[in-house]
């Protein structure tokens, strides 16, 4: 790590995440001058505009890739026109233990003098629940499923390679093509369209404004500078500002300060899920690379060192604040730029190259919190790569999580995309599926699987928010085979999809409708060449997911009634439900017979393996193709976040014998502990779910550090997620830290500051997590190995 | 078809990564004609299933003495059942009665193919990494018969099989079962007569013999060596370790297996008193050491696995 590199990472590491009112000051004031003045591509187009005219420019001392989305590093903007944070959300902010964003005393009285009155009734989050049904509602309160959209716009998607080959200036000759071939005659939407691809335009100049304030801002500084060096490396900046984004990028430094442009365009417009992600980063800075190498232009030591500054970058950026539901789905500064190594060409050679293992090698040093890289590992994907991932594994801050690039490509063509696409494609968020640069793969929310199980259970009744909120699906206690339960299930399944489905008609077309993002649209094709939003159904490719969650919990608890009740009459199911109710009070005996002689999800077992693929199924066909109003259809996908611990919080005892409360098994690992018969048996066991069915599925395994202490070791450990992904798994992720040291971090926080562990789809200091999710991490089983 | 036999398996390890080669699952077989000091697996010793109890996941509900038919357990409500060891039979009444798993029967019968069936579950592993299965025990060879219809099973399947052996065998039954190992792991517990017989209970010189003849017959192997400090660890007998095998035609690679203490827990769990309390296992510092003196002397050597 070079002094600069050294110097930017701790002022990064240390800068408290603080609100920034900037960007809700302008954003407020414009709407209140120009609302209804435009048509809603326009008005969003130059309220983005106002932004890049006004905001602050920073430029830190030693910094060579430029650009805040704040007015400095960790200077977090809201986006009131979303969601507009309360006095007390803010106070909760300020206030709060764990990922507290401080809040500056001007920007209380900024919302509540200005923000606040303007907002309140306007913002799409209020105006949503004004439209959503009762129906929606009470399934939501009671835990069935959450809604991502109420507070942060769709995003979820990634960059393609043309961010790298086009400028700004080439997208805006695409825009007017496309604008001249608009045919006013026969073409109903054709004024429709002829806004957005104006707005499109306006957004262009905008970012090109924003890049030549920096050009601007870097030679003013560079006159002030009396270091020569420094006014050298000022006067580059300056140099490649006015360069990119409006033109493609002819250098290395080029290419990661024009991706770093749009990536701060997207997130300053809108604050979509996921922020941006450059796709497949080695892949599309290679060129760059080995020209400027070969040229002589630059060492691989000063390619780190740029890369690093790039790095840093993303750090920057904390996520934009959430309070309530969301804040507990995903309680975390983390914003989920997950960057994409290796994997494959569109041509379907292995994509890999000299900069896969630099930029591992960077990510490694620098272990910051953002962004994530992962490791697409294909059949060709060289063992050396995968070894050299691993190596980091073993360092145990929890990354590069692994993925099947293979199982990737196979996803996206059975969703019907061209090849070329898929092999572009990859992941983003945590584990989500999408084809880079051209599709929307929204998620729309998680959907608590034993959670519906407790409802039939009940008869169609919650017992925590004590209402009818499902069907009438009958007394269990009348059921006369496990087939009947399941069929129950499965009818409860459905209704609770509709309702899912039913609310987000209306939330996709709010956003469609009012909060279109005409500079996303750029950069995602075919939105120029449809002339339509990316909110609305513009890009090549749409879909939107529903996350399966807590299939472990509801697949050991279908085991213990088939088997117990069932099968081997150790229970009756009226014994059961009255345990259920009781939660288990008085009931150890029961409670321990359920989590101990149930054939459990994990082991290799068919008797529960078996279960969990029909609830899969079921749950598949539930969803899968249902059309959605923006475009595209439904797909699944198995991701948590740590939306496991709040759908806990909300679901009471389930037959597995977990108390009410706890937390359900994780994405689609088995219930924390559960699985007894090492890690080979836990991917045999997952790799029976058909995972190119879904749009990402995601296994967290936890290791013991001696498990791959030796380099021989570390290959064996390649080879067993080889296997995995022979087998058709899709994701996997490890912890390589002892429950000790955990469990040390609980009670020593100051000393375990640093401390990074996987989470779900992401890592995060284990200090900033809740005490249940510590808990939660610390109950995964442990591989070992004598 | 020699139809009916059957062996006592006492656990099944898969994601073996210390037992050969590449990923492997290794099935313990049950019996051991030695009686080390320092055993790890003293639940493998005895040639019939045990019964092992783990009090601290028990609940002191009473389900297992009221299930016993020998009324071998004594329970009185808030205590911890107790076991008369003598009139237990091991019928595992107790532990299917048993709610947490406390109680548990030690020893699995299988016939040659439900054991290699139920091996080959890993078999997507082995493949990928050049791995198969490994026989250990207590000692495979003191249940011959079984182990030679799994060997020849194995073989059939195609699966690579390392045996993981005392080497204390009627020597032409020894090679005749080693022939159908692709690897034997060979343990080499002491190269001193006097010290070997004192604390494993069997003498040294038919060992060395018939690891001899392994030799001779070209059959691979890999040494391991326990390293129980105080016991065999000496500068004399690390000496007599180098020089016997940096002598040998093929040097074979070794492996230091640091002596550990997780047994402990399992003596207790048996209701056996555990004869090496207070051994402390030895510091990766002291490993190294002594892994220095054998590749001094050219040995390809491991600490661990």
């Amino acid at each position: 790590m070079t002094e600069r590199v050294k110097r930017l990472r701790e002022a990064s590491m240390a800068a408290q995440p603080t609100i920034s009112a900037e960007r809700a000051k302008i954003v407020t004031d414009f709407y209140r001058e120009n609302l209804g003045k435009y048509p809603p591509p326009i008005l969003r187009a130059l309220a983005f505009k106002e932004i890049c005219e006004k905001k602050e420019i920073y430029i830190g001392e030693g910094e060579l890739i430029v650009g805040e989305r704040g007015p400095g590093p960790k200077l977090v903007p809201t986006y009131p026109e979303l969601t507009c944070h309360s006095l007390s959300d803010l106070e909760i902010l300020n206030t709060r233990e764990k990922t507290r964003y401080r809040v500056p005393e001007e920007a209380f009285e900024l919302y509540e003098r200005e923000i606040i009155p303007f907002w309140r009734g306007r913002s799409l989050r209020d105006r949503m629940f004004s439209l959503l049904p009762q129906e929606w509602k009470d399934a939501y309160e009671a835990g069935i499923f959450t809604e991502f959209m109420e507070q942060r716009a769709p995003g979820h998607t990634a960059g393609d390679g043309k961010l790298f080959r086009m400028g700004l200036f080439d997208f805006k000759k695409k825009i007017a093509d496309s604008l001249a071939r608009l045919d006013f005659e026969r073409d109903p939407e054709a004024y429709e369209k002829q806004a957005e691809l104006i707005a499109m335009d306006i957004a262009a100049d905008a970012l090109i404004t924003l890049a030549r304030r920096h050009a601007q801002a870097a030679r003013a500084l560079a006159e002030r500078t009396s270091d020569p060096k420094r006014r050298a490396e000022l006067l580059k900046i300056a140099e490649v500002c006015e360069w990119v984004p409006a033109h493609a990028p002819r250098n290395f430094w080029e290419a990661l300060q024009g991706y770093w442009f749009y990536h701060l365009a997207v997130i300053t417009e809108l604050n979509g899920w996921d922020a941006f992600n450059p796709g497949h980063l080695d892949q599309h800075l290679f060129p760059f690379y080995k020209k400027d190498i070969e040229s002589g232009a630059l060492t691989p030591e000063e390619a780190k060192e740029l890369l690093s500054c790039f790095w840093i970058k993303f750090n920057n950026q904390p996520a934009p604040p959430k309070v309530g539901v969301t804040a507990a789905e995903s309680g975390t500064y983390n914003d989920f730029v997950n960057i994409n190594l290796g994997g494959l060409t569109p041509d379907g050679k292995d994509g890999s190259n000299e900069l896969s293992y630099l930029i591992l090698e960077v990510a490694d040093e620098l272990h910051l919190l953002q962004p994530q890289v992962n490791l697409q590992v294909s059949r060709l994907t060289p063992d050396s790569l995968l070894e050299a991932a691993c190596r980091v594994i073993r360092k145990g801050y929890g990354y590069p999580p692994l993925f099947n690039a293979d199982m990737v490509v196979q996803e996206l063509l059975r969703q019907g995309k061209t090849i070329e696409d898929a092999r572009e494609g990859g992941t983003s968020g945590c584990v989500e599926t999408g084809a880079f640069g051209k599709e929307a793969y929204i998620l729309s929310g998680y959907f608590n699987l034993p959670k519906v199980l407790e409802i039939t259970l009940n008869n169609g009744w919650d017992p925590r928010t004590k209402k009818r909120i499902g069907l009438e699906t009958g007394d269990p206690r009348d059921f006369e085979s496990f087939d009947e339960l399941f069929s129950a299930w499965e009818r409860q399944l459905r209704h609770f999809i509709d309702v899912k489905i039913r609310g987000n008609a209306i939330v996709q077309g709010l956003y469609a409708a009012e909060m279109p993002a005409p500079f996303l649209s750029i950069i995602i094709d075919d939105c120029i060449e449809k002339g339509k939003d990316y909110n609305a159904g513009g890009a090549r490719y749409n879909t939107t997911y529903i996350q399966g969650v807590g299939i472990g919990t509801l697949t050991d608890s279908l085991s213990a009634i088939k088997h117990h009740v069932y099968e081997w009459g150790t229970i009756t199911m009226d014994e059961l439900l009255e345990a259920l109710s009781t939660d288990f009070e008085g009931r150890e005996t029961l409670r321990q017979l359920l989590l101990n002689k149930t054939p459990r999800y994990g082991n290799d077992d068919d008797r529960a393996d078996g279960l969990m693929r029909r609830a899969f199924e079921a749950f598949f066909r539930a969803v899968e193709g249902r059309p959605a109003p923006r475009g595209g259809v439904y797909h699944i996908n198995m991701l948590p976040t740590t939306c496991h611990i709040y759908f806990g919080q909300v679901t009471g005892a389930t037959p597995d014998g977990r108390l009410a409360w706890q937390p359900l098994s994780e994405g689609i690992s088995p219930v924390q502990g559960a699985d007894r018969n090492g890690p080979t048996a836990v991917i045999k066991s997952v790799a029976k779910m058909d995972h190119a069915k879904t749009g990402g599925t995601l296994l967290n395994m936890k290791f013991s550090p001696q498990v791959l202490s030796g380099e021989e070791d570390i290959r064996k450990f390649a080879r067993l997620v080889r296997t995995y992904f022979t087998l058709g798994g899709h994701h996997v992720q490890f912890n390589v830290v002892s429950a000790r040291t955990l469990r040390e971090a609980q009670k020593n926080p100051e000393e375990y500051r640093g401390l990074l562990v996987r989470v779900a789809g992401y890592s995060d200091y284990f200090c900033d997590l809740s005490r249940k999710l510590q808990d939660e991490i610390i109950a995964r089983t442990e591989h070992e190995a004598l | 078809m020699k139809g009916g036999i059957t062996g006592l398996v006492f656990d099944i390890k898969r994601y073996a990564i210390h037992d050969g080669p590449g990923i492997r699952s290794t099935a313990f077989l049950k019996g051991c004609p030695l009686d080390c000091l320092w055993c790890h697996n003293p639940e493998g010793k005895d040639p019939r299933p045990v019964l092992s109890f783990v009090e601290a996941r028990c609940l002191s509900c009473g389900a297992c003495a009221a299930a016993c038919p020998e009324g071998a357990i004594d329970f009185s409500p808030g205590s911890f059942p107790k076991t008369n060891r003598e009139r237990c039979t091991a019928c595992g009444a107790c532990a299917a009665a048993c709610p947490t798993g406390a109680r548990e029967i030690i020893g699995r019968r299988y016939t040659p193919q439900g054991l290699i069936e139920e091996l080959l579950q890993d078999r997507p592993f082995f493949e990928a990494s050049g791995g198969g299965i490994t026989f250990s025990g207590g000692e495979p060879l003191a249940q011959p018969e079984f182990l030679r219809e799994c060997l020849i099973l194995a073989r059939k399947k195609g699966l690579h099989v390392a045996l993981d052996t005392s080497g204390y065998a009627e020597p032409r039954l020894f090679l005749e079962l080693a022939r159908l190992s692709h690897l034997v792991l060979y343990d080499l517990k002491d190269m001193d007569e006097e010290r070997h017989r004192k604390n494993t209970g069997v003498p040294l010189a038919p060992i060395m013999k018939n690891l001899q003849s392994l030799f001779e017959e070209g059959i691979p192997v890999w040494i391991r060596i326990p390293v129980i400090p105080g016991m065999n660890d000496g500068p004399e007998t690390i000496r007599a370790y180098v020089d016997f095998l940096s002598r040998l035609p093929t040097k074979p690679p070794v492996f230091l297996l640091p002596y550990h203490d997780i047994g402990k827990e399992k003596y207790r769990r048996l209701g056996v008193p555990s004869r090496l309390d207070g051994l402390k296992p030895p510091s990766r510092a002291r490993m190294e050491e002594l892994a220095r003196a054998f590749s001094k002397a050219g040995l390809e050597v491991h600490i661990g696995g």
